[in-house]
């Protein structure tokens, strides 16, 4: 079976500024390679400015890589139109980027419509998502984003991502703007959710608790490169010393 | 003679000069809207000239009306005595407000919006129809604002060039020194100001999306 996600020797070199000689380009990520199977969580930790959240935009061509290829259930993202690999994509940011002149209902159906689905086939859709992510329909579906409190906000961020039931998940450290406590229980939430959603994941954190908590697989990055591959178990028991820093830090 | 017996006494002057004077004001911040809204929203797309194109819209505003419309005045086609050449100037004059303000309304949308209609597969222009214009129409529609009202105080200039307008009446009570002449004209387009200054502003709350 074809994986969700397949990531082969991804680079981004940052275009520099100015002409012929200065103009020097600064590499941002840097050979990365990692599958993601249906049902895993590949969490990528790292430090700010280690090339996470770059990597994530390199998958769903937010950025358009350098080197390497990105393949989505087998086939290349770079050969597919530019909106259909977004569509196919189900994309959560930390600042949540909700439409504000939308209720709650447009944002969720937001990919439905842009796929054209019939409004009926819609709304179903938009009321079960928000009671997946723990949101009473019949509350929410009419209120403004400018209504909601930060987790219920991020709780629609999610159900938006996931209105057009993508194979692929990618997650910009979604909880990282809420308060200790909302965060702790959208954590929870998230780990039973995604358990049932049986969806490949790419989240992108720099909380090792959340990744510990969440990742199946951990990814840590450093400078830009793929420093450590592997489980949340060898990942605890690493000797590589980016790895005991984040150990010494959770 | 007071202002109202002026008035009683010259209905249908008054009528026909107030109509002449919502008709300069009307054709012409239309005009700019029609221009100024795409101009806008196409720097958002092409940064780069921003800087040349407001520079240009800005020159127009340093130019004092009324030598606005004495430099018009020669030139053909646009020329000329009468109601197109005042058109002309004031649409110059209504350009600026109304290419700024589309340019910051749509460029000021929350760039985590952006990223995420982007990121969600929006064509370029589906996002700017459905996201960007819609939540930048708020500060689109002050600039409509801000050229209306001034549009409505420069037209009051148009009669100097024969373009009509209430205007006449400010001129011919210069001319003869006659306050009540002077008022006859300007009250109504004072009143005029407020009243398109309070109509635009109730829109634009209505659409201020921004803070929420």
């Amino acid at each position: 079976m074809t994986k969700p996600l397949e990531v082969a020797g991804l680079g981004y070199d940052l275009p520099g500024r100015g002409k012929g000689e200065r103009r020097k380009t600064r590499p941002l990520v840097r050979d990365v390679s990692f599958t993601v199977a249906a049902g895993e969580t590949l969490v990528l930790l790292g430090r700010s400015g280690s090339g996470k959240t770059t990597t994530l935009k390199l998958i769903n061509r937010l950025l358009e890589p350098t080197s390497g290829e990105v393949r989505l259930g087998g086939e290349r993202a770079a050969d597919l139109p530019v909106t259909r690999v977004r569509r196919r994509i189900g994309y959560v940011i930390q600042d949540v980027g909700l439409f504000p002149h939308f209720t709650v209902e447009r944002n969720v159906g937001l990919v439905p419509q842009l796929e054209g689905w019939p409004p009926a086939r819609i709304a179903a859709r938009v009321r079960e998502l928000l009671a997946l992510v723990g949101l009473d329909p019949d509350t929410f579906m009419k209120r403004y984003p400018h209504e909601l409190s930060g987790g219920q906000r991020q709780r629609v961020g999610v159900a938006r991502a996931l209105a057009a039931d993508p194979p692929l998940l990618l997650l910009d450290e979604p909880f990282g703007a809420l308060d200790p406590i909302t965060r702790v229980e959208l954590q929870r939430e998230f780990a039973a959710l995604k358990g049932r959603l049986g969806k490949g994941m790419v989240f992108v954190t720099h909380d090792v608790r959340e990744g510990l908590l969440l990742g199946t697989h951990i990814g840590l990055m450093l400078q830009g490169s793929l420093a450590f591959l592997g489980t949340p178990d060898e990942f605890r028991r690493s000797d590589h010393p980016e790895c005991r820093a984040f150990m010494a830090a959770a | 003679m007071s202002l109202l017996a002026f008035y009683s006494r010259n209905s249908q002057e008054v009528l026909g000069l107030v109509g002449q004077h919502l008709y300069l004001v009307a054709i012409s911040t239309g005009a700019a809207i029609v221009v100024g809204v795409p101009l806008g929203i196409l720097l958002t797309r092409r940064p780069t000239w921003r800087g040349p194109v407001l520079g240009v819209a800005n020159v127009f505003q340093t130019v004092p009306s009324l030598a606005l419309f004495g430099f018009l005045i020669p030139l053909p086609f646009i020329g000329g005595i009468g109601a197109t050449t005042a058109i002309v100037a004031l649409v110059l004059y209504a350009l600026l407000p109304i290419v700024r303000n589309t340019y910051e309304g749509v460029a000021g949308v929350d760039p985590a919006v952006r990223e995420a209609g982007r990121g969600m597969g929006m064509t370029d222009w589906q996002l700017l129809t459905q996201v960007e214009f819609p939540l930048g129409f708020g500060v689109i529609l002050a600039g409509v604002r801000v050229a209306t009202v001034v549009s409505i105080g420069t037209a009051t200039i148009a009669a100097a060039i024969g373009a009509g307008g209430l205007g006449v009446y400010i001129f011919r009570g210069v001319a003869v020194v006659d306050d009540t002449l002077i008022l006859a004209g300007a009250l109504p387009a004072a009143l005029m100001a407020l009243a398109a200054d309070g109509l635009l502003g109730v829109a634009e709350r209505r659409f201020a999306w921004r803070g929420k």
